[in-house]
């Protein structure tokens, strides 16, 4: 019998390249040893996928197109099919989560400069799929068929007949009515639940095809590859599995955690993930008095409502997405990683880094005239952080970037010091109890130790920008 | 790297340990993906017994009514007809209904709770093609044996008017009789036998 | 430079929370577990509210099964007669009808808890006042010029505004009990919290169910994370 299936195995070993694929692009893809927890959002990029993808095609099994139908189909997954309710929570969770892992991913190539020559063309896969992303989403949360819905894609395919000479066409051609309609839904849907995911799975091969080539970077910009050992393997290089496959299932556990307490706890999330809005089915003839985009598309849209002209806004929408495909040029600095950079970029980062939030709140906030002007402030400081990214990275002075890798500092390292901390922000009560045979004592929080604690570490915000 | 002094030991039974965690995580999580295919509150619904009345019948008719989306026949068949039932049991492959599906008020020759009024699922047992009427006594299609009954378009198979099979057809057992009662002499309720239980 | 996005930053904020005008809401006072609490609701949602308004997404099955009661229990008690167990809350008006006396359709209110709130609830049933000069008599603090009457002037009593001057405009201060009710104000504010309590459960039958579940799932995948820590620790012994 065994050797029956051995002779199975071989068969298919011989004519399939099973152990080549494994060995290329797991046990002997040799990652840089010094990866931190930035570098768990990628294989969590990949997790949300396959989440949506499972619950997707769950959900379309008892949801109906139809702007009649659409948004009671949804309440009846909610209530009457078995288990709707944790499938329509887990897709509606994994569309926020997927934007939340996505930003922070995104966010660890800014800092470790892993854009830069040579992983340009890595970068440009990556943002592709954060436009096929957006414009899934975008899709996706019409077909509920609630208010923000239906007004959230209103007002969204308007901005394409911001277009000179062919936008009102265009924006025509998209809703293929008038207004957004059951046409608009019912393409849509095909659009959301089969062009545009077999567009990320083409694009995700292609992103990690790009990324085995030439290798991954790491929190010191450092390229692996220059110093081999005598079989050619890098010095600094560890096997992907095991000792990444691990790693990335400790991950997983952590982000599962903070997942589930989302579906079980709050899947509303204050109506950040579910809007309130959008509990009451579509009505064309009444707008919501606020329409605000869902969370991931925020500072989007209060950049296209800074500008006071309506294609210039369009253009400004756009146009903050499409520089970050030019970033690896307009990067001029010598070094990739934050941790070798000179002061100014670590501010302009900061800079960025709050504008971006900003933007995202007041995305979410009505548009008064003084919320605009703020609005507008932010939006120079987020294109002036790209724009002027030639010259400011020109100027600065890189510290020396060592040839090997620095440590890896482990969770284990931290627990002396978050113990010392724990100490200083509480006292403990003076009477003690027993608790697995040692004395505990109750704590309560300390003023002093707690301002001590926040002014060190605003100091060390300030010295890592210098 | 380092790969001296591993616990190869301890390796192994950590990773067993986590993959058995795992499994059993990725085994509850599939109960609701696969369970949410099943029929859902609605379609449950829509099972719910279904109430007929029979006050309006007449002797020879054949009323069809939908119990969990299928078609239910109610026949109220005439004297003759019950005559004819007697005399089958040489075509037929299970005249006692020894091998078929019903409620045991309806486990006798006559495959009924009231003689006359016949109440069957109309699916053929062979492939669920719904099977058609034909009361009349040898039609020329149907051969000089035909005593009436229903005869299934879809691979030829043949029922009396009883609903038990023909030998010699493809279909395996007599048509399926659902749970029913009666709620007053001429009030019905399919899906529902005697005691409350619903089938 | 950095000051001066915080002092931005902080000033957005403040105008985020200058933008909401509306009147201070009311909180209800309730206790989303208490069953009897919440069928009561139902029970009073059917006799004053089910004339008008349905709630076509939860089925009398569904109560009967969340709270553990007989489902002929629920027909009798909770369901108006003639209603099955499989059925929604139907409304017995017609669309018809309803847009010619009150101007529009009454919504549906399956989801009237989650795109309002409980709170708002709450306040929107207790703000009617008396105002001769609207067609059904009544107006509606919270929700100006309101369609619906004040089902519940018999019960309540009826309220009527007490103005005061403010840059030369009459505006509404507060609202006074002008003619008393059948029940006392305790009584009433029951009633209203066991209405509130049982929209928000229709708004999400399912709540409780998963509240319940999540306990399990957290303190699982707290094991898994566990054991997941000690495999990652045995194998990066070789790396550190």
């Amino acid at each position: 019998m065994k050797t029956r299936i051995t002779a199975c195995g071989n068969w298919f070993l011989e004519r399939f390249p099973l152990t080549k694929l494994w060995n290329d692009h797991m046990a002997h893809y040799y990652a840089p040893k010094n990866f931190n927890f930035w570098y768990f959002f990628g294989s969590l990029a990949l997790l949300v996928l396959v989440n949506q993808f499972i619950t997707g095609i769950l959900l379309t099994m008892n949801y109906k197109p139809d702007a009649k139908l659409a948004f009671d189909s949804v309440e009846y997954i909610m209530r009457d099919v078995n288990w709707g309710w944790l499938i329509r929570y887990m897709h509606s969770t994994g569309a926020s989560a997927f934007f939340i892992v996505i930003y922070l991913h995104m966010f660890r190539g800014l800092i470790y400069g892993s854009y830069k020559q040579p992983r340009e063309l890595i970068w440009i896969f990556g943002m592709l799929l954060f436009l096929a992303l957006m414009a899934e989403a975008f899709m996706g949360y019409l077909l509920p068929w609630g208010q923000m819905s239906y007004w959230g894609a209103q007002v969204i395919i308007s901005l394409f007949s911001a277009i000179p000479f062919i936008g009102d066409d265009l924006s025509l051609w998209i809703r293929g009515d008038y207004v957004v309609s059951d046409a608009t839904l019912n393409r849509f849907f095909a659009f959301h639940v089969i062009a545009v995911p077999l567009v990320l799975v083409m694009l995700v091969f292609l992103h990690i095809v790009a990324l085995h080539e030439v290798g991954s970077n790491n929190p010191d910009g450092i390229e692996i590859k220059k110093i081999k050992n005598k079989d050619g393997i890098p010095l600094d290089g560890i096997p992907f599995h095991p000792y990444y496959t691990v790693k990335d299932i400790f991950g997983v556990g952590v982000f599962l955690i903070f997942f589930a307490t989302v579906i079980f706890y709050m899947p509303e999330v204050g109506g950040f993930f579910l809007e309130a809005d959008n509990f009451i089915p579509a009505d064309p003839l009444k707008t919501p008095e606020h329409i605000a985009p869902l969370w991931y598309f925020t500072p989007y849209y209060a950049i296209l409502r800074a500008v006071p002209d309506k294609f210039a806004g369009v253009i400004a929408m756009f146009g903050s997405i499409a520089v970050l495909f030019i970033l690896p040029w307009l990067d001029r600095s010598p070094v990739k990683s934050i941790r070798y950079r000179g002061a100014i970029f670590k501010r302009a980062l900061f800079l960025f880094v709050i504008s971006f939030f900003a933007l995202g709140y007041l995305g979410t906030q009505p548009a008064t005239p003084s919320a605009t002007m703020v609005a507008r402030f932010f939006t120079l400081i987020y294109f002036g952080f790209f724009l002027l990214m030639p010259i400011y990275t020109r100027w600065e002075k890189p510290k020396p970037v060592p040839k090997r890798l620095t440590q890896l500092s482990t969770l284990d390292d931290f627990i002396p010091t978050l113990k010392a901390t724990l100490d200083e922000v509480t006292v403990k009560d003076d009477h003690g109890y027993t608790l697995f045979g040692s004395t505990e004592f109750r704590r309560k929080p300390n003023p002093q130790g707690i301002r001590n604690v926040l002014i060190r570490l605003a100091k060390n915000l300030k010295a890592s920008l210098d | 790297m380092n790969n001296e002094g591993v616990d190869e030991s301890k390796r192994q039974f950590l990773t067993s340990a986590l993959t058995v965690v795992g499994g059993i995580g990725t085994g509850y999580l599939a109960v609701p993906f696969l369970a949410q295919m099943q029929p859902s509150v609605k379609a449950m619904a829509a099972g719910a017994p279904v109430e007929v009345d029979l006050s309006k019948m007449e002797s020879g008719q054949l009323l069809r009514v939908a119990w969990r989306g299928k078609p239910v026949w109610i026949l109220n068949r005439t004297p003759a007809a019950l005559e004819t039932l007697k005399a089958m049991d040489s075509f037929l492959s299970d005249p006692n209904s020894k091998d078929s599906i019903q409620p045991d008020s309806s486990k006798n020759p006559v495959r009924s709770i009231k003689p006359e009024i016949f109440v069957a699922i109309g699916l053929c047992t062979h492939l669920g093609c719904s099977p058609t009427f034909r009361p009349e006594i040898a039609p020329h299609d149907l051969g000089p044996d035909w005593k009436g009954g229903f005869f299934c378009p879809c691979h030829g198979s043949r029922f009396d008017l009883a609903g038990r099979v023909y030998s010699g057809v493809p279909a395996p057992t007599n048509l399926e009789i659902p749970p029913h009662r009666y709620l007053k002499d001429t009030l019905l309720l399919i899906g529902e036998t005697g005691k409350g239980g619903v089938a | 430079m950095k000051t001066l996005s915080l002092s931005i930053l902080l000033l957005a904020f403040s105008l985020g929370v200058a933008a909401e005008e509306n009147i201070e809401l009311q909180q209800a006072n309730f206790d989303p577990e208490n069953r009897g609490s919440i069928v009561q609701g139902a029970k009073s949602f059917v006799k004053y509210c089910l004339g008008c308004h349905s709630i076509k997404h939860i089925r009398y099955q569904r109560i009967a099964q969340d709270f553990g009661i007989d489902e002929m229990k629920v027909l009798t008690e909770v369901a108006p007669q003639g209603a099955t167990i499989y059925e929604q809350m139907h409304t017995a008006m017609n669309a018809h009808d309803s847009e010619k006396w009150f101007g529009i359709q009454p919504p549906d209110l399956s989801l009237v808890a989650r795109s309002r709130s409980a709170d708002w609830l709450y306040t929107y049933l207790k703000s009617f006042y008396t105002d001769r000069t609207k067609p059904l008599g009544t107006n509606n603090l919270l929700f100006k010029d309101v369609g619906m009457p004040n089902v519940f002037w018999q019960l309540q009593g009826e309220q009527k505004a007490s103005y005061i001057e403010d840059d030369g405009q009459q505006v509404i201060e507060k609202l006074v009990v002008d003619v008393p009710g059948t029940l006392s104000e305790e009584q009433f504010d029951t009633l209203i919290n066991d209405l509130v309590n049982f929209l928000v459960y229709v708004g999400e039958p399912v709540k409780m169910e998963r509240e319940r579940l999540g306990k399990y799932i957290l303190f699982f995948l707290l094991m898994f994370l566990v054991i997941a820590y000690l495999l990652k620790k045995e194998y990066w012994k070789d790396v550190h």
